[in-house]
């Protein structure tokens, strides 16, 4: 049943694939890689990824989507016309797919419980998060803990995304001031004067902040933890700005404070392993937060967690007021 | 007990699905975006409240019920909002709801 629907799936994102790169109008094609991201979200939760499947859905469908519709608003609508050497193009797309298509053939069966990733460490992290961690959530641990160094530079990939962003696009064009919004008016009321969205939106946004709260904490125990939470604390504020427009969002969490949960979030991390130092063991090493290891482990994945959590929200809404801030490149 | 509730569920499920495809259907075949919306309402109320109800019977009284229950809480308070917002934008861009009119938007463009 799971490979029908998986190939089910995996057959509706070839064919969303093919008309993401077929159409020219660029609005439906990110339309369409909003789309993409669920049917691959879908994918992955029925392949038991449910962490993934929710960073997916609230990352890939969710905010990426108002990322690439603010930057089309500075564009053009339609593609130009492709280049004209596409014959090249397609030879050399044919000769890679066939070698990764050849490359397959070498792969373990779907679920085969001999594969190389079953013998690893896969089965370590099984048995010892009970013994070392004890929560319920083996990929938290696996992320928070285990493999902390790669989740802190995850967590620095982001941060410095955010910067080069906030570089790209707050800087003021030919020594002119910072250009202004075209209508201004229309961009300070937002979708005030509509009243429906308006009300249901400034209903819902206090229910997906507690929902991200609620991701953030029940990581341990549930699919979650910071990037997700992060996503979603994000898209509640992007929400107040699209009914209540730019100001007011901006008068709730200033951009200073962006900044500040940018910083304070990604050396959070970064401290929270020095401590490790500090106090004795390694760096990343959360056993000696605490004077019981495992309740020190427990206490350092929420410290990073929060870390995670507080970095992807301030880059996050920072690159979309960025975006919002300007009426062209 | 357990059968009858199965049976029942099924049901659901698959009157819930029928009100998708036909939703689906709809949105393919009517001539212009307001009875397209329309067509496709059908999706976001009857299909999701179906497909739900029928899970719902088949989780019996857990706690992902009331994840279930809130989920379609949601829904029906966001699907008509987004087919509000749809609408009141297609009336800004200046599409008029004319129902003998067979062209759309897309196919303008």
């Amino acid at each position: 049943m799971t490979v029908l629907f998986g190939v089910f799936l995996l057959t509706l994102l070839v064919i969303t694939a093919v008309a993401i790169v077929r159409t020219k109008n660029l609005f439906v094609a990110v339309m369409l890689l909003g789309i993409f991201s669920l049917l691959i979200a879908a994918n992955f939760f029925i392949l038991d990824a449910a962490d993934v499947a929710l960073t997916e859905a609230a990352v890939g469908a969710g905010i990426s989507t108002v990322l690439f519709l603010g930057a089309l608003a500075l564009t053009s609508e339609y593609e130009r016309h492709a280049t004209p050497h596409r014959w090249l193009s397609v030879v050399v797309v044919l000769s890679a797919a066939l070698v990764i298509l050849y490359a397959t053939f070498d792969k373990p069966a779907f679920g085969d419980p001999n594969a190389p990733v079953h013998q690893h460490v896969a089965p370590w992290y099984l048995e010892k998060t009970p013994e070392y961690i004890d929560i319920p959530n083996v990929v938290t641990a696996v992320l928070g803990s285990f493999r902390g160094y790669d989740t802190l530079g995850e967590v620095f990939v982001v941060f410095t995304a955010g910067i080069g962003v906030l570089f790209l696009l707050s800087a003021p064009r030919s020594g002119k001031e910072r250009p202004r919004p075209a209508r201004p008016e229309l961009v300070a009321i937002g979708l005030r004067e509509d009243l429906i969205p308006r009300v249901v939106g400034r209903l819902l946004v206090p229910f997906i902040l507690l929902f991200g709260l609620y991701v953030q904490f029940h990581g341990e125990y549930g699919p979650g933890g910071g990037f997700q939470a992060g996503a979603l604390v994000a898209a509640a504020f992007i929400l107040y700005a699209l009914v209540e427009g730019e100001g007011r969002t901006l008068q709730a969490l200033p951009q200073k404070a962006l900044t500040a949960l940018m910083i304070i979030g990604a050396l959070l991390y970064g401290a929270v392993g020095l401590a490790g130092i500090v106090l004795g063991s390694e760096f990343l090493d959360y056993s000696v937060l605490s004077a019981d290891p495992v309740s020190g482990q427990q206490l350092g994945i929420i410290l990073i967690e929060a870390g995670v959590g507080m970095a992807v929200t301030g880059v996050l809404l920072s690159i979309f007021h960025a975006f919002a801030a300007r009426d062209e490149i | 007990m357990d059968f009858a509730l199965d049976i029942i569920s099924w049901i659901l499920l698959a009157a819930g699905g029928a009100f998708v495809l036909v939703g689906g259907i709809g949105a393919l075949r009517m001539p212009n975006l307001y009875t397209r919306m329309h067509a496709a309402s059908v999706t976001d109320t009857m299909g999701a409240v179906l497909v739900m109800a029928g899970v719902m019977l088949q989780a019996g009284l857990t706690l992902a019920t009331f994840k279930l229950a809130a989920i379609l809480l949601f829904l029906l308070i966001t699907s008509p909002t987004a087919s509000y917002a749809l609408a009141s934008a297609a009336m800004l861009a200046g599409i008029k709801p004319d129902a003998g009119q067979a062209a759309d938007l897309e196919q303008d463009s």
